[in-house]
Order: C-alpha cells, then sequence, then structure tokens
C-alpha cells in the first residue's frame, strides 16, 4: 500500500461507503458529544421525521454553554438559558442519551468531558456541534465540529457524508523557552498561515517541540485549529497519549487493550507519505504571543507593538486591521505590553484543563493581584475543578483576590451572565477574540496560561519574567 | 428542501472581511430552541450602525450577499445560516468560506457561490454604480449574472445537485443503512461505548 498521511488512515478505517461521481464518502463516527445549544433543533428534526437516535451508546451529552458559575445549586436565573437547558435534558431523557448535568461530578466543557472520561482515544472519529470538537486531536482522531443539521445526521445515522480532505503538516521543531507554551505555538501558527490558511485542511501538528508537549497543551493545539480555518487538527498518538487515556473509566482493559494498542501503534503518517502543504515553525524562536485584533490571526509577539495597517500590503487585510484597531481603541506602535487590562479570563475548551489551572497558580501564587483588575478562573468541568482544589489551587486563587467559579465555556461566549462590559479589556486564555465575543463592545486579547497569570499581577499584558524580575528588583 | 433553480434578488454589498458567525448571529440569541425568528439577530451588533448596509434601501428587504473572503468562519452555529435565510438573503458570493458554514449552508438551501476575488470586486462596483441591481445565481447554468456581466462561480456538484433536487441528506445516507450495519460489526471491541455509563 503506498504509503498514507495519519488523516488519511482515519478516513479510510471508517469508510462505510466510497463516493462515486463526485458524491461524498460516508464516514463512520465513534462519537458524538452533544450540548445544549446546537441539538434542540436537531432533536426536533428526529421527531418530524419519526426517526430515533441510531446509537445512544456512541452518544453523550453534557451542559456547558449556558450555565451559570456561581450558585449552580439554585435555578438557573435567566429564562432563554433555563428553557434551553431544560429542552436538553427532557430530549436525552426521549432518545435515551447519557447526560450530565450541572451539579453532576462529570458535567463541564464537552470537549473536557470526552477526554477526561476516557471517551476520547487514537483511532477514533470524533463529532460535535461546536467549532471546538478539533480538540480530540490531540488523541490521534479525527474530531470534526459540526452543525446542527450534522447533529441530527448522527444522531439519526451515526454517519456523516463528507468529502475528503486536503492534509497540512505543520512542523514545530526545537525547544520552547520558559514562559512560552502551546498557546503561543498555535497563536503563532494562526498568525503566519492566517484565519483562512487552513480551510478545506486538516492540520497535522508534528516534530519534537510538539512531542514534548502533555496531552492538556496538545489539546491546546488542536483546539484552535479551527481558528486557522482547518476541518481539523490531529497529533499522532504515543506513549504520552497511552499514559493519558490508560485506566480512565471508559479505556479498554485487559484483552480489549492489547487490540486498542496494537491498533493504535499504527496511527502515524508512514515514511513517504505526501502532504498537500507543508508549514514549518522554529520553537526555539518563539516568544509569548498575543492578539492584538479581532480575529485571532491578528497577533504579535508579546514583545512587540501594535502593527501599522499602513505597513499591510493586502488591502483585506488592511481594511480590517483599521476596523479593528478602532474597535480595540488601540494605536499603532504601542508596546503590547502597556496595554492595561479590566479582566483576566482564565478558562474555556482552549485552556481550562488541570496543567492550565497548575500553571496559572504556580505564577500568582504569593502575589495579590493587580488592583481594579477582575480575576475569574474556571474550571473545565466539575472534576477538574474537585482536582484543582485537591492541590490547593482554589485557595491561591481567592487568596490572590480572584474568583475561583464553577465549570462551564462560562466568558469564553457570554452566554451566561459572566460578561464583558462595554469598552472592558481582558486579557484572556479562549480561543476567540471577534467583536463582541465576550460581551457586547467587549475588547479580548487571547494569551496564554502564563500571560494570562502575569497579566493579573500587573494589570497589564505581562509574561512571566516581567514579575520574576520584579520580585528581584524589589 | 424546496428546489432552488434559479435565485435572484437585489445584489448586497458586505465589503468586509472574515466576517465571523459571531457577528452574523451573536451568542446570545442561540438560546432559543426553535429553526427560524431569527431574522432580528442578523448582524445583531453592525445593525445597531444605522449607516450599515443591511439598514439602507434597497436591501434591507434581502438578496444576494456579495461579501469579502474568509465569510463564516469561527463559530458552527447553524443559526448563521438560519438567520441570514430568515432575513431574505438567498445566496452569499464570496472568494472564500469557512468550511463548517459552508457545509450548514448547504444542508439549509443558502447557496454559497465561490468566485475569484475580482469576480467580487467588479459586482460592489456594479451594485455600486446602480444600486438595487439584481443578481441571478443561475444554478444549472453555474452562473452569476449582473447587468451585462457573467461569471461562472463553484459550488461542488454534489450539493448543487442536492439543492436543486431539494434533497434530504439524512435520506441519502440511510440509502446506504446495510453498509451501516455491516460496518458497525466490523468495529474493534476497544472501542468505547457511552453506555452503560462509568465514571471514576
Amino acid at each position: 500500500m503506498a504509503p498514507r498521511t495519519l488523516a488519511q488512515k482515519l478516513w479510510d478505517d471508517h469508510l462505510v461507503a466510497r463516493g462515486d461521481n463526485g458524491e461524498p464518502d460516508l464516514v463512520y463516527i465513534d462519537l458524538h458529544l452533544v450540548h445544549e445549544v446546537t441539538s434542540p433543533q436537531a432533536f426536533d428534526g428526529l421527531r418530524v421525521a419519526g426517526r430515533r437516535v441510531r446509537r445512544p451508546d456512541l452518544t453523550i451529552a453534557t451542559e456547558d454553554h449556558n450555565t451559570p458559575t456561581i450558585n449552580i445549586d439554585k435555578p438557573i436565573a435567566e429564562p432563554t438559558s433555563r428553557i434551553q437547558i431544560e429542552t436538553l435534558r427532557k430530549n436525552c431523557e426521549e432518545f435515551g442519551v447519557r447526560l450530565h448535568s450541572l451539579g453532576d461530578i462529570e458535567q463541564g466543557i464537552v470537549h473536557v468531558v470526552g477526554p477526561q472520561l476516557g471517551l476520547t482515544m487514537p483511532g477514533m472519529t470524533v463529532v460535535c456541534g461546536d467549532s471546538h470538537t478539533s480538540t480530540h486531536g490531540a488523541f490521534g482522531a479525527m474530531a470534526l465540529g459540526i452543525g446542527t443539521s450534522e447533529v441530527e445526521h448522527v444522531l439519526a445515522t451515526q454517519t456523516l457524508p463528507l468529502k475528503p480532505f486536503k492534509t497540512m503538516s505543520i512542523t514545530v521543531e526545537g525547544e520552547l523557552r520558559p514562559g512560552v507554551s502551546a498557546k503561543d505555538i498555535i497563536l503563532a501558527i494562526i498568525a503566519k498561515i492566517g484565519t483562512g490558511g487552513g480551510q478545506g485542511y486538516v492540520l497535522e501538528y508534528r516534530g519534537s517541540a510538539i512531542r514534548a508537549l502533555g496531552m492538556d497543551g496538545r489539546m491546546t493545539m488542536c483546539n484552535m485549529s479551527i481558528e486557522a480555518g482547518a476541518r481539523a487538527g490531529i497529533i499522532a498518538p504515543d506513549q504520552i497519549t497511552y499514559d493519558y487515556v490508560h485506566g480512565r473509566p471508559h479505556a479498554p482493559e485487559g484483552a480489549a487493550w492489547d487490540e486498542a494498542m496494537e491498533y493504535w501503534s499504527t496511527l502515524h503518517t508512514d515514511e513517504g507519505a505526501v502532504f498537500d502543504a507543508e508549514v514549518f515553525l522554529d520553537a526555539n524562536d518563539l516568544e509569548a504571543f498575543v492578539t492584538w485584533g479581532t480575529n485571532p490571526g491578528q497577533g504579535v509577539s508579546l514583545n512587540g507593538v501594535v502593527p501599522n495597517p499602513a505597513d499591510m500590503s493586502d488591502e483585506h487585510e488592511k481594511a480590517a486591521a483599521l476596523r479593528a484597531l478602532e474597535y480595540m481603541d488601540l494605536s499603532p506602535g504601542t508596546r503590547m505590553k502597556d496595554i492595561p487590562v479590566d479582566t483576566v479570563f482564565m478558562g474555556s475548551c482552549t485552556n481550562s484543563r488541570l496543567d492550565d489551572l497548575r500553571t496559572f497558580a504556580s505564577i500568582i501564587k504569593g502575589h495579590a493581584k493587580a488592583e481594579g483588575v477582575r480575576v475569574m478562573v474556571v474550571p473545565g468541568s466539575a472534576r477538574v475543578r474537585l482536582e484543582a482544589e485537591a492541590e490547593g489551587i482554589d485557595k491561591i486563587v481567592e487568596d490572590f483576590g480572584g474568583e475561583w467559579r464553577f465549570a462551564g465555556c462560562s466568558m469564553c461566549l457570554g452566554m451566561n451572565p459572566d460578561q464583558l462590559a462595554p469598552g472592558e479589556r481582558a486579557a484572556s486564555t479562549s480561543n476567540r477574540n471577534f467583536e463582541g465575543r465576550q460581551g457586547k463592545g467587549g475588547r479580548t486579547h487571547l494569551v496564554s496560561p502564563m500571560v494570562a497569570a502575569a497579566t493579573a499581577i500587573r494589570g497589564t499584558l505581562s509574561s512571566p519574567s516581567d514579575v520574576s524580575a520584579e520580585k528581584v528588583g524589589a | 428542501m424546496d428546489k432552488i433553480t434559479i435565485l435572484q434578488g437585489p445584489g448586497i454589498p458586505l465589503k468586509r472581511s472574515n466576517v465571523d458567525t459571531d457577528q452574523i448571529i451573536p451568542a446570545e440569541f442561540l438560546k432559543r430552541v426553535t429553526k427560524t425568528g431569527y431574522d432580528d439577530a442578523l448582524f445583531y451588533a453592525w445593525r445597531q450602525d444605522e449607516s450599515f448596509v443591511l439598514n439602507q434601501e434597497p436591501y434591507s428587504a434581502g438578496g444576494v450577499l456579495v461579501a469579502g473572503p474568509d465569510f463564516g468562519t469561527g463559530s458552527s452555529r447553524e443559526h448563521a445560516v438560519w438567520a441570514l435565510k430568515d432575513f431574505g438573503i438567498t445566496a452569499v458570493i464570496s472568494a472564500r468560506f469557512g468550511d463548517i458554514f459552508r457545509s450548514n449552508a448547504g444542508k439549509q438551501g443558502l447557496v454559497t457561490a465561490v468566485v475569484p476575488e475580482e469576480v467580487v470586486l467588479a459586482l460592489w462596483a456594479a451594485i455600486e454604480a446602480e444600486p438595487g441591481v439584481a443578481i441571478t445565481v443561475d444554478m444549472g447554468a453555474r452562473e452569476i449574472r449582473c447587468g451585462e456581466m457573467v461569471a461562472s462561480f463553484e459550488l461542488d456538484d454534489y450539493t448543487r445537485w442536492r439543492l436543486m433536487e431539494g434533497l434530504d441528506d439524512i435520506d441519502l445516507s440511510l440509502t446506504h443503512a446495510d453498509a451501516i450495519e455491516k460496518f458497525e460489526h466490523l468495529r474493534g471491541n476497544w472501542r468505547p461505548t457511552t453506555l452503560p455509563a462509568r465514571t471514576a
């Protein structure tokens, strides 16, 4: 057989029917994750057509986008949010779908819950009505964000008609400097290839800098593949992946584990396989990265300055930059580190796992937050929250002056009351700095957990080295 | 789904690139559990500005949207497609679309026509010269027509055929019911099931 990429192997192994004459292939879906926002209309569709959920045993639901992160024992105050969550509960009951509701130990952001339960594994196809489903690609799975029509399609058939994707290798070689993390790599990649650069592609992240990342960092990378416009991001599984999966509630055991390992060991891009596009990035050169604009491609090194639209040759890029600077209330040439923030948001499916919280806590420990800055820390799941509390992270956050919240999507998209006020500026570990994303008129700078922590201490966009330098000077 | 053969309506110039789905419909409108009634939510933040194109005549009743590159990036929310349709947008013309948005549009009968950048610029110029000028999207001929101008557009054969025939995707996939069942028997034993539920 001709050498194949990892993406091609995953595709071939899930092919139910190959499409002829320009028809799409029919691809089997191993795991369908469901949440309250993109599913009500899909379940309605099933009811109208008199269809059932074909494989409730490959489907799991959780409540995350709308859920409050305080007072979770009280009824949800906002009526529309409450109705949407009640609708999910009714639908799951009617169609026999497993649901982890608010208050349940396994409740949380859908992309944190799947891996934590051991439901996300190498060699799978995973879908969810959420673009950040790409997160699960970190395990060597083909993980796709889909729309509500496709949610209904998967509920009804456990398959999706899909056209094969192109493949792009993104090789990151070298060793990250202190203060630089997975988030900075992916922000740098998006700035390099653009928000449309990945359109139609599955991105495979490779190279020594990727291999050195733990699973939480790899999930951060794959999570933001969609921000480069890609259909998915994947990383070949290795011992780090196997160790993460082993022993989790739904991980295979005994002979099934051996069978899985035998298959998983084949899940890598073959020597000589050809990608449709290749991108290289030097990890040694990389600095902490932050965004200045209103799309995730508008990023710059934290040590840099706000760029000047006049220097941009592409007319669309220039127009978008002008508009972004107006919205963000920034001037060209301003040092990124001189930008003050009102809020620091530590959370979202990009950066809310235990490693992220540990990193954040290790930097703020022993400090007090900058005066006037709101610091909100939202764990990705109820279980992550408990694990963090077992390590005393909740105390560190509270002693710092931050708010230790319950799990959910929270201020990443402000569907619950956690929002920016108009004109408010945030350093956020989330994934999108779109206009109004975190609240009407809110301004977002995407940052890593390390930069979020240092910024919370100093009140202006900062790196951990700025904090330690101060300590030495004091 | 209705069969789509020829669409016609006033060309609406949206001279912005990277129009993400958060702009098309902000998250606050995603709390509804219905599939219709999103016309007021379309471009909600931008429409607060009276000079925004959809607040201008002759564009306020919908038509064919002509947008800058990378339209529909970001969130997978199909609500973006529903809102465009509810407002009366029948087709969007752009040089590049977000993949998930484009897939959603194809399922819901919103035509997404990909054309070279020059065609977008020419259409903007034509609209500027004659506001309200009609754009025709001819699915059969795979052509966009505006005044004297004729340009072909890209839409994959399968989606075009399905839209022209008004076919339901799920029914088409279920013609492979036997193949799905056969595939399910051959899946490895190690592959997890969500039921019975296990937790740590």
